[in-house]
C-alpha cells in the first residue's frame, strides 16, 4: 500500500503527437481513483506509464517514496488487470495466479497461502484447476484479478477490466471491484471510458481530454460543479442539455428572446453555454417565466421508471425527463429552473 | 452430432409432420459426389496396391509379366531380404539402417526447422532492432531460392567445412527455413500484446517468456509443423545423394534405386525388392500424417489463446 504521485509528465510518441500533456496527480494511500475520457485522451497511456510498460517522455511518477521512472515493471510493485484479462491459456487458474510469485521465488507454502486465500475471496476456490477458456467471462475476469491480489501490491491498476463482459455482469462485477478495494484498501487506478463505472467507483474521479486533465474531484462534484463545457457533457446521462446564450453585460443571460438572471458576480458579455441536466428540466404548463422553450418532441424513450423525451429547443437538441406515465404532446413547454443552471463561456469552454 | 443429424433430412423435404417413417430417397447429387471421390481415392491407392502386390512376387516373374494383380507368395522372403540383408556396394547397409538414417533425417531436419523458425520469429515480433522489417523480408525472399537452385555453392561450403558424409551436414544445412518462420511469425502476431505485458508485470524476462509462454501456446502449431517438415526431410533425395557417399548414411529414398542399379550385367534387377523399399519408405510418413492429423488440422485452423 503506498501513495502514488505523478509529477508534470507527458508522454511523446515521436510524431508530434502528445497522447499525456503534463498531468500531475497526487493519489492518497488506499484511495480509487478513476480516469475517464473518452477513447484517445491518454488515460491508457498514463496508466501503461505508472505500470511501466510505456516510457515516460517527461515528468517523474513515484510509487511509495521510489520515483519509478527507470523500474522495471515487475519490481514495481504493482499489479495489473487488463481488459482482455491477458490470462495464460495453457495453464490452470491456480498456475496462472501464482506464476508472478513463482518468478519472484517466493517460498511454495506461502504461495500456496495466498492463492487459495485470493481464491476464496473471489469464489473461484472450486475452479483452481481449470483453464481460463473453461470458465465463463466473469470468472476469468475474477482469475484476473486474482493474479493481482496474490502479489499484495502497492497499488492495482486496472485497464478497461468491464468491457469485454455483457452489461449485467458488468454492473455485478462492478460492485464486486469496489467492495473488494474498500475491503483490501489497496490503492487503485481505474481507467474506463465509461461514465458511470467512473462515477460508481471513484473515491476522485479524473476527466482527461485530449492528454490533459480536465478536473479532478469526487463524483459528485464533477457532477454538480462541472469546471468546463467537456465534464459537463460527458460526466452524467443522459447527457446535460447546452444552449447557446449571450451575456447581456447587465447581470442576464439572453436565451432566445428572453433574458434570464443569474447569480454571478461579474457582469456576463459574449458568447455563452447555457447548461441544464435533462432531470433538472422542469415541464410547465403555460409561458409564464422567460426561462421557458418549447420542447418539439422527436421521439421518447421508455426506460420503465421514467420517460426520456427528445427534441429540440429553437432548434437545438434537447432532452427531458419526466415520470412514468407522463402523457407527452407533440410540443412540452420546458422551464430552466435558476438553481440548476450551468453557464459556461464559449471560448475556452470554462464554467462561469 | 448424432441428434443434430437426425433432424436436418426431415427439414430440407419440408415435411413437418409424418406418421410413418419413409423410406429414405436417394439423392443422385451425393451418389454423383461420392463417385467422385471414390474415383479419386482409387487414383491415388491403386498404384500403390499394386506396388505391394508386386512386391511380393519374385523378379522373374515381374520382369515377364510385369506388374501384378494379384498377390504372390514372396511376401516374407522380399521383405525379409531389403529389410536383413546387406545390399550395397560393400553389402554393410541393409533395409534398417536404411531407415534409421531416414528417421534421422526426417526428425532432425524437422526439429531443427522448428527451433531455427521459432527462434527467428520470436526476434522479429518481439524484438526491436534496426531493420527488423528487412530482415524479414530477406528471409522471406529465400523461398523464391530452394534447395536446387543454390545447390553447388551448398555444396561447396559444407564440403570446405568436412561435413560431407555425416549426420551433421545433411541436416544442418537444411534446417533454416522462410516458411517456418513466417507461420511462426503469423502466429506470434496474433497473440495479444497483453500476454507479453502481463508476463512482464509477472516478472517474466525475455527468455522466461518464450519457454514459460510462447513453447507452450505454439504447441499445435508446432505439430503442425513438424508432420510438413519431417515428410519433407524424409523424402530429401537430392541433398543426400550429393553429401553422403558413404553408404553407411544412405536412406531409405536413395536405397530404392541402389537396388535397381547394383545388379547390372546379367542379372534381372530386384523389382520385387525395390517394389517393398518403396512401400517401406511410404509408411513412416503415412503413420506420422495419419496419428499426427488431428493436430495438424488444430495446429493450422485453431488457436489456443
Amino acid at each position: 500500500m503506498a501513495t502514488v504521485s505523478i509529477e508534470n509528465v507527458s508522454k511523446d510518441y515521436g510524431n508530434n503527437v502528445r497522447a499525456v500533456n503534463d498531468v500531475s496527480l497526487d493519489i492518497e494511500d488506499g484511495q480509487f481513483i478513476v480516469l475517464v475520457g473518452p477513447s484517445g485522451c491518454g488515460k491508457s497511456t498514463l496508466l501503461r506509464m505508472v505500470a511501466g510498460l510505456e516510457t515516460i517522455t517527461d515528468g517523474e511518477i513515484s510509487i511509495g517514496d521510489r520515483v519509478v521512472n527507470n523500474v522495471d515493471p515487475a519490481k514495481r510493485d504493482i499489479a495489473m488487470v487488463f481488459q482482455n484479462y491477458a490470462l495464460y491459456p495453457h495453464m490452470t487458474v491456480r498456475r496462472n495466479m501464482a506464476y508472478g510469485l513463482t518468478n519472484r521465488k517466493m517460498d511454495k507454502a506461502e504461495i500456496e497461502r495466498r492463492v487459495s486465500e485470493a481464491a476464496s475471496i473471489l469464489r473461484l476456490s472450486d475452479y483452481l484447476e481449470r483453464k481460463p477458456r473453461q470458465l465463463s467471462g466473469g470468472q476469468r475476469q475474477r482469475v484476473a484479478m486474482g493474479r493481482a491480489i496474490v502479489r499484495d501490491p502497492a497499488a492495482f491498476l486496472f485497464d478497461e477490466p468491464l468491457s469485454n463482459l455483457d452489461a449485467k455482469l458488468r454492473v455485478d462485477m462492478r460492485g464486486e471491484i469496489k467492495q473488494l478495494q474498500r475491503r483490501l484498501g489497496t490503492t487503485s487506478i481505474y481507467v474506463t471510458h465509461d461514465q458511470m463505472e467512473a462515477m460508481t467507483l471513484a473515491d476522485r474521479l479524473v476527466v482527461l481530454n485530449e492528454g490533459r486533465i480536465e478536473q479532478v474531484g469526487s463524483p459528485l462534484e464533477l457532477f454538480n460543479k462541472p469546471a468546463s463545457l467537456f465534464v459537463a457533457s460527458f460526466i452524467g446521462s443522459p447527457e446535460m442539455n447546452l444552449f447557446d446564450a449571450k451575456g447581456t453585460g447587465n447581470g442576464a443571460v439572453r436565451w432566445g428572446d428572453a433574458d434570464i438572471k443569474h447569480d454571478l458576480k461579474m457582469p456576463l458579455d459574449g458568447a455563452v453555454k447555457l447548461g441544464v441536466r435533462p432531470h433538472d428540466l422542469v415541464p410547465a404548463k403555460g409561458k409564464t417565466t422567460p426561462s421557458h422553450g418549447e420542447l418539439v418532441v422527436t421521439h421518447v424513450e421508455e426506460l420503465g421508471v421514467e420517460r426520456l423525451v427528445h427534441g429540440t429547443v429553437a432548434g437545438e437538441k434537447c432532452t427531458l425527463v419526466v415520470p412514468a406515465g407522463y402523457e407527452v404532446a407533440e410540443t412540452v413547454s420546458v422551464h430552466l429552473p435558476k438553481k440548476a443552471l450551468h453557464i459556461f463561456d464559449n471560448k475556452d469552454g470554462k464554467r462561469l | 452430432m448424432a441428434v443434430v443429424d437426425a433432424s436436418p433430412p426431415i427439414v430440407r423435404q419440408g415435411v413437418k409432420t409424418k406418421t410413418r417413417v419413409q423410406p429414405p430417397r436417394i439423392s443422385w447429387s451425393q451418389v454423383g459426389d461420392h463417385a467422385i471421390l471414390i474415383a479419386g481415392s482409387l487414383l491415388m491407392l491403386l498404384p500403390v496396391l499394386f506396388a505391394f502386390v508386386t512386391s511380393t512376387h519374385e523378379a522373374i516373374t515381374i520382369h515377364r509379366e510385369g506388374l501384378q494383380l494379384l498377390p504372390g507368395d514372396q511376401l516374407s522372403n522380399t521383405y525379409g531380404i531389403v529389410m536383413f540383408q546387406g545390399t550395397g556396394f560393400t553389402g554393410e547397409v541393409n533395409g534398417v539402417t536404411m531407415m534409421t538414417n531416414s528417421f534421422i533425417l526426417g526428425i532432425g531436419f524437422a526439429v531443427g526447422k522448428i527451433a531455427i523458425s521459432m527462434l527467428a520469429a520470436y526476434a522479429i515480433v518481439y524484438f526491436r532492432f534496426p531493420f527488423a522489417t528487412l530482415a524479414f523480408w530477406m528471409i522471406f525472399t529465400t523461398l523464391l531460392l530452394p534447395l536446387e537452385v543454390r545447390i553447388l555453392p551448398s555444396y561447396e561450403i559444407v564440403h570446405a567445412m568436412g561435413m560431407t558424409n555425416s549426420y551433421s551436414g545433411l541436416i544442418i544445412p537444411l534446417i533454416a527455413s522462410a516458411t517456418g518462420t513466417f507461420f511462426f511469425r503469423q502466429f506470434y502476431k496474433s497473440i495479444p500484446d497483453e500476454m507479453l505485458e502481463a508476463a512482464r508485470i509477472d516478472g517474466a524476462g525475455p527468455f522466461k517468456f518464450f519457454i514459460d509462454i510462447l513453447i507452450p501456446l505454439s504447441r499445435t502449431m508446432m505439430a503442425a509443423i513438424f508432420i510438413i517438415m519431417f515428410v519433407f526431410g524424409w523424402n530429401q533425395y537430392l541433398w543426400p545423394t550429393l553429401i553422403t557417399t558413404d553408404e553407411g548414411y544412405f536412406t531409405l529414398v536413395r536405397g530404392i534405386k541402389q537396388i535397381l542399379q547394383v545388379w547390372l550385367g546379367s542379372n534381372i534387377p530386384e523389382y520385387g525388392q525395390a517394389m517393398a523399399l518403396a512401400i517401406l519408405a511410404m509408411l513412416p510418413p503415412v503413420l506420422v500424417v495419419v496419428f499426427f492429423q488431428r493436430w495438424f488440422v488444430k495446429g493450422l485452423t485453431e488457436s489456443d489463446k
